[in-house]
């Protein structure tokens, strides 16, 4: 049974149709990256899968069962996202905002106990969060903030996690960084990693298969070496770019011809 | 802000029960204090004869500890409670740190009520003014959830502001328009009602406000956590979990009533329940579970103070509590938004 099931879905927006006919299936924890232009509906197929938005026609399914009918809390303990960013009106402390991860995970009454602090505090280890757990969220830098968001994101303990352009604001430290914590917990703890990014070769370099979208429609589908391809970014992005091999990995490497 | 400490369970009761104390020691400093003289040995001595139940109302001071200061001290507190539970609900849900427990127009529909109470001559049947109060304030709670059209989809944080603002200024116009029309000793009781009153309610009214607060408050206690990850955004809270709609439209009903009923016997108070919120997350952060029961007593204590100076500063005269709120409130304001410059 696949984990993450998308059949032949048909999602509009009010007047703006978004989706159309996207069907593609991933069957074992692999990371996947999402890319296309800008308004290809990338962000809207993150909501799909985690069930935010749900399709108007097709079906999604996680697990075999449709998002639809999981409830909120059950799919909050599957999927996890970290979102682009999130504002704060109100002050909370960075490890009060990671504990959030752990509400799906208790009961209406209960204080988080000292599994719940364990989780949280190894989650902000591997996110290097942890100097900062006692200081304002609206305190910290946006990079300092996404990975907080991260943490958050890992204490709910999730089989699959969604990255919305979650390294633009990393620098190159904590980008590598945590491009190696995505690979551990793919291979140590079958997490699966679908990430939406712009970069193409940090796609191309991460990811296992990729999805290329192209105005609601998946263009193609595979893994790097046969979806990024001169032919496919010169029809989806109308751009032409020079493709090689990168000399430490063999993956494909994208160059702008400008 | 100080420094970050966890929210657990013990911190909480720790908290709660020295606020418990402060409450309690404010209580019974209010009950010495008033336009009449009692000396405190009277009245430590009328608490005593009341708690071993020889109690019989006989001197003037036993009645005036007992039927006068000691309800209108339980009311302050019922009150100040309610608004200030009312204000961190209003604030979280609209996501908003500026609402206020009247920012949906429960204060102008109840005061329109009021109005029209007073102008048909409720005050003479029992309950009648404070029954068309909460009248008016539910059917402004509905008519704003219309206007935003929450009967139709999504309840969205805007629109509910923006439909509450429109029908409270609504709501003014009519009642300029009364206060223009009435004669002076009807303006004098209507503007007693519209600047809040502690001193008319009843024993059962206390009683049915206070049924309405603990209940209201247990309530929204429940829902602490989730409050925590709705004040993180819709998006968020749909992610981590929580069923966004449903817990909004629960909270925005059980606050309503628990503010509709405290105004309907109260009047208007204003800026406890934008103060006291503010204050308490200054002081002890933005965890609901934290936030919820130190705010209810703070305010209840805040309301406390406000009312007795309200009774004693000008003895036997009497201010509206209300004014004495806004006077406390507006430099409060003016203190954070200095303090925010910097």
């Amino acid at each position: 049974m696949s984990i993450i099931n998308a059949r032949n879905i048909n999602f509009s927006y009010p007047a703006k149709p978004v989706m159309e006919g996207v069907s593609f299936a991933i069957d074992e924890a692999q990371i996947v990256a999402i890319i296309g232009p800008n308004g290809s509906g990338k962000t809207t197929l993150l909501k799909i899968i985690n069930g935010t938005l749900f399709p108007d026609a097709g079906q999604m399914l996680i697990d075999g069962k449709e998002t639809s009918r999981w409830s909120r809390k059950e799919i909050a303990r599957k999927v996890a996202i970290v979102p682009q960013e999130t504002s704060v009106i109100f002050p909370f402390y960075a490890e009060e905002i990671v504990l959030m991860g752990r509400f799906p995970h208790f009961s209406r009454y209960r204080f988080e106990d000292k599994k719940d602090y364990r989780i949280v505090h190894e989650a902000m280890e591997k996110t290097d969060t942890l100097a900062f757990a006692a200081r304002r969220f609206d305190k910290l830098s946006a990079g300092e903030r996404q990975r907080v968001l991260i943490a958050r994101a890992l204490a709910q303990e999730p089989k699959i996690l969604l990255l919305d352009e979650s390294t633009v604001f990393l620098d190159l430290k904590h980008q590598a960084q945590f491009l190696a914590l995505l690979r551990q917990l793919n291979t140590v703890q079958q997490l699966m990693v679908i990430f939406v990014t712009h970069d193409i070769n940090l796609a191309a370099q991460n990811a296992n298969r990729i999805i290329l979208l192209d105005s609601g429609k998946v263009y193609a589908i595979g893994i790097p070496a046969e979806v990024i391809t001169a032919a496919n970014i010169k029809e989806v992005y109308d751009v032409e770019v020079g493709i090689d091999s990168n000399p430490h990995d063999g993956l494909p490497r994208l160059t702008l011809l400008t | 802000m100080p420094i970050y400490r966890r929210v657990t369970l013990t911190r909480v009761l720790q908290i709660s029960a020295l606020m418990i104390l402060i409450f309690l020691a404010i209580c019974v400093a209010s009950l010495l204090v008033g336009s009449v003289h009692i000396s405190p040995g009277n009245v430590f001595g009328s608490l005593v004869h009341a708690l071993t139940g020889k109690s019989s109302l006989s001197s003037e001071e036993e009645l005036i500890v007992f039927s006068v200061r000691l309800p209108r001290i339980i009311f302050a507190g019922i009150v100040g409670a309610s608004l200030s539970l009312g204000g961190v609900i209003f604030q979280a849900i609209l996501r908003n740190p500026l609402a206020d427990p009247y920012i949906l127009g429960i204060s102008g529909g109840s005061a329109l009520g009021a109005i029209i109470g007073i102008l048909l001559g409720a005050s003479s049947f029992y309950l009648g003014v404070p029954l068309l109060a909460f009248a008016g304030a539910l059917a402004t709670v509905f008519l704003v959830f219309i206007v935003a059209g929450g009967t139709r989809g999504p309840l969205m944080d805007n629109s509910l502001l923006l439909s509450g603002v429109v029908v409270n200024a609504f709501f003014s116009a009519a009642i300029l328009f009364f206060l223009s029309i009435v004669n002076s000793m009807e303006l004098r009781s209507i503007t007693f009602w519209l600047m809040g009153d502690l001193s008319r309610a009843s024993i059962k009214e206390i009683c049915v406000a206070a049924s309405c607060l603990i209940i209201g408050f247990i309530l929204l206690y429940s829902q602490a956590r989730k409050l925590n990850i709705i004040v993180q955004g819709e998006e968020t809270a749909m992610h981590l979990g929580v069923n966004i709609e449903r817990t909004k439209q629960w909270l925005l009903i059980v606050t309503s009533l628990m503010i509709s009923v405290a105004v309907s016997l109260a009047g208007i108070i204003g800026f406890v329940g934008i103060m006291v919120p503010h204050l308490m997350r200054l002081v002890f952060g933005s965890d609901h579970r934290l936030l919820l029961p130190v705010s209810a007593l703070f305010g209840a204590s805040f309301l406390i103070i406000a009312d007795t100076i309200a009774r004693v500063v000008f003895a036997p005269a009497e201010l509206p509590v209300g004014v004495i709120t806004a006077l406390c409130g507006a430099p409060y304001f003016i203190f954070l938004l200095k303090r925010n410059e910097r």
